[in-house]
């Protein structure tokens, strides 16, 4: 049951990889068409930079752009966009080195059309202008405008990078993103300002959170109200999820110990379920894609790190540092297998979660994507239609996979963790066991 | 490679202010559902086990108690049939003995009776012999008396006479 179950789960994330596929493929090709109309962009920008304000004619109204508009979709927000200029603005707190914290709500930022204390909404998120010329307080912006720039480093390689203007008072004023903390590594790192805002992936964590223990709160007065009776209601329906995580994940994978790990496996499993489950809402108060952020998979996986290695038992550490019962010489090797191990093992989870949700979501935006892109921007409504027929078939059963994909992912982050917990608590009978496997 | 970079693949980049708030957010979840919810709910499911395998085992051991105490009374009861078999038996045994005891007693009894019979009817007969000896005797006297005071008119003939009764009576 349980390696069938592992098994069939590794299975799917092949098959996720492998439907994902095509996605990156495609979004490859979109990333060579910009290469190449990427010379006359630089071009044009130079001329409206040295004219002082082309900003009538920013890109973004122009032809419909499928990877942009994907990758806007599941990027994290400082407003919850509801429809063609409907949103439901959100707590912004912003922290610049220099001016200290900016804070208020992001109806501040008229959706882009205005900077408060150099601060503008890009694509629904914050970004800074980081020039001491640019006013203070409210300004009104005449447009965003957007710009692939390449630059050659010392090796003589070329790199792309997405720039984005913002036109005020006839002029061009760079944008700065919030800071990351990839190091530039990924194409982020440091930048002039820290969004610590309630964004729309904060907000529908908090708003899993609040359903977790509103349902759990529920769950466990039942307990105290049928103590000794049969289980009733709402209890009657969540003790199945509870004794499912005991029996299945943790008793199994932790063994005698697992009852001080179950609450931190439970909500591991709930929080993740609750977060999947509320990106796949279309709609507000859903569709952030929390769990297919990178961020908040990090944050899960240094925590089972972090709960793993400090409940390590002497025996755990024995086999890590120096492997007993192998030759000497190969002990040293295994040594720095083991170690890199004790990363990549959380690193795993980071990344398998966030990669399953992402693609998720990219998938089912491009399936929508094609009803634009079939439609030829409004100009074939047969087109579109066909693109809706399609998409919308696709759309319906990817949902369904996808509904799939979240508790699975939800269930194997869970029981990977549990597993690492069980390795670092194992006893010693048990583990001389296990080695001769 | 920088596909990512070109349509801003931002997800991939590690937000401080999310990381901030998702630390925060699961901390203080995990905090309170173990406190408010898991916890107690392990505990009164353990009880609830502990309570089911308890009732359980009491069952079992009332069944075994029961089945016990069915097989207790069972032996009793074919101890009880036994007994009655044994007392029934020892009571006509009893019975035959009391009745062969009063035969033999009554036979004894009667055996006693006739022969008692037997020596009154013999005593009887010698006192009544006795009786008619006497009455004989004095009657034979009577008649002698009568016959010697015709006879006896000499003394010879009256010592001899009586030398001859007195001869008699000794034989007899």
């Amino acid at each position: 049951m349980k390696v069938s179950s592992r098994f069939s789960s590794y299975l799917f994330v092949v098959v996720l990889a492998l439907l994902s596929g095509p996605v990156f493929a495609q979004h490859d090709d979109h990333g060579h068409g910009h290469d190449h109309d990427h010379d006359s962009h630089e071009q044009s920008h130079a001329t409206e930079a040295g004219e002082h304000g082309g900003c009538g004619d920013h890109t973004e109204d122009g032809e419909y752009d499928p990877v942009s508009t994907v990758m806007n979709h599941i990027a994290d927000a400082n407003e919850f966009h509801i429809w063609k200029g409907v949103h439901i603005p959100l707590p912004v707190f912003l922290y610049a080195p220099e001016h200290g914290w900016t804070t208020g709500t992001s109806s501040m930022f008229h959706h882009g059309e205005s900077a408060v204390d150099r601060y503008v909404l890009n694509h629904g998120r914050a970004n800074r202008i980081a020039d001491d010329n640019f006013p203070m307080g409210e300004v009104h912006l005449d447009g965003i405008l957007h710009q692939v720039e390449t630059t050659t480093d010392a090796k003589g390689k070329t790199k792309e990078t997405d720039v984005y203007y913002a036109c005020a008072k006839g002029e061009l004023w760079k944008l700065d993103k919030p800071s990351t903390l990839d190091g530039g590594i990924l194409g982020g790192g440091i930048t002039s300002f820290y969004d610590f805002s309630i964004t729309k992936n904060v907000f529908t964590m908090i708003l899993a959170s609040l359903l977790l223990i509103f349902i759990w709160g529920a769950v466990a007065k039942g307990y105290k109200k049928n103590e000794g009776k049969a289980p009733s209601g709402i209890q009657s329906f969540f003790e199945p999820f509870f004794t499912f995580i005991r029996d299945e994940v943790t008793k199994p994978m932790i063994g005698p110990r697992y009852e001080r790990f179950q609450p931190f496996i439970m909500t591991l499993f709930f929080f993740i379920l609750f977060c999947n489950l509320l990106g796949l809402v279309p709609f507000f108060p859903g569709g952030a894609n929390v769990t297919g952020n990178l961020a908040v998979t990090l944050v899960l996986a240094v925590l089972a790190f972090i709960i793993t290695n400090i409940h390590g038992n002497g025996h755990y550490w024995e086999h890590v540092v120096w492997m007993p019962g192998v030759p000497t010489f190969v002990k040293p090797i295994l040594t720095i297998v083991e170690v890199l191990g004790l990363f990549i093992k959380p690193f795993s989870l980071m990344i398998r979660l966030f990669a399953n949700i992402s693609a998720g979501h990219i998938i089912i935006l491009s399936l929508i994507g094609l009803i634009f892109l079939f439609g030829e921007n409004g100009n074939s409504v047969g087109g579109a239609a066909t693109g809706a027929f399609i998409g919308g078939l696709f759309t319906a059963f990817m949902n369904l996979i996808e509904l799939l994909v979240a508790f699975l992912q939800a269930f194997i982050f869970a029981i990977l963790t549990a597993s690492y917990i069980g390795a670092a608590v194992e006893e010693h009978e048990h583990n001389d066991h296990e080695h001769a496997h | 490679m920088n596909i990512f970079l070109l349509a801003d693949f931002s997800v991939i980049k590690p937000d401080p202010g999310l990381i901030f708030w998702t630390s925060i957010i699961f901390i203080v979840l995990w905090t309170v559902l173990g406190r408010m919810a898991f916890k107690p709910i392990q505990n009164a499911l353990k009880k609830r086990d502990n309570d089911i395998q308890e009732a359980l085992d009491e069952a079992k051991n009332a069944r075994e108690e029961m089945s016990n105490v069915q097989a207790e009374n069972q032996k009793l009861l074919a101890e009880a049939r036994e007994e009655r078999a044994r007392m029934l038996k020892e009571a006509k045994e009893t019975k035959d003995q009391i009745v062969k005891e009063a035969k033999d007693q009554a036979r004894e009894e009667a055996k006693k009776i006739v022969t008692n019979a037997q020596q009154e009817i013999e005593s009887q007969r010698k006192v009544a012999m006795t009786e008619l000896k006497k009455e004989v005797g004095a009657m034979a006297i009577d008649i002698a008396e009568k016959v010697l005071r015709k006879q006896l008119a000499g003394d010879k003939e009256q010592e001899q006479f009586v030398n001859t009764l007195v001869d008699d009576i000794k034989l007899n």
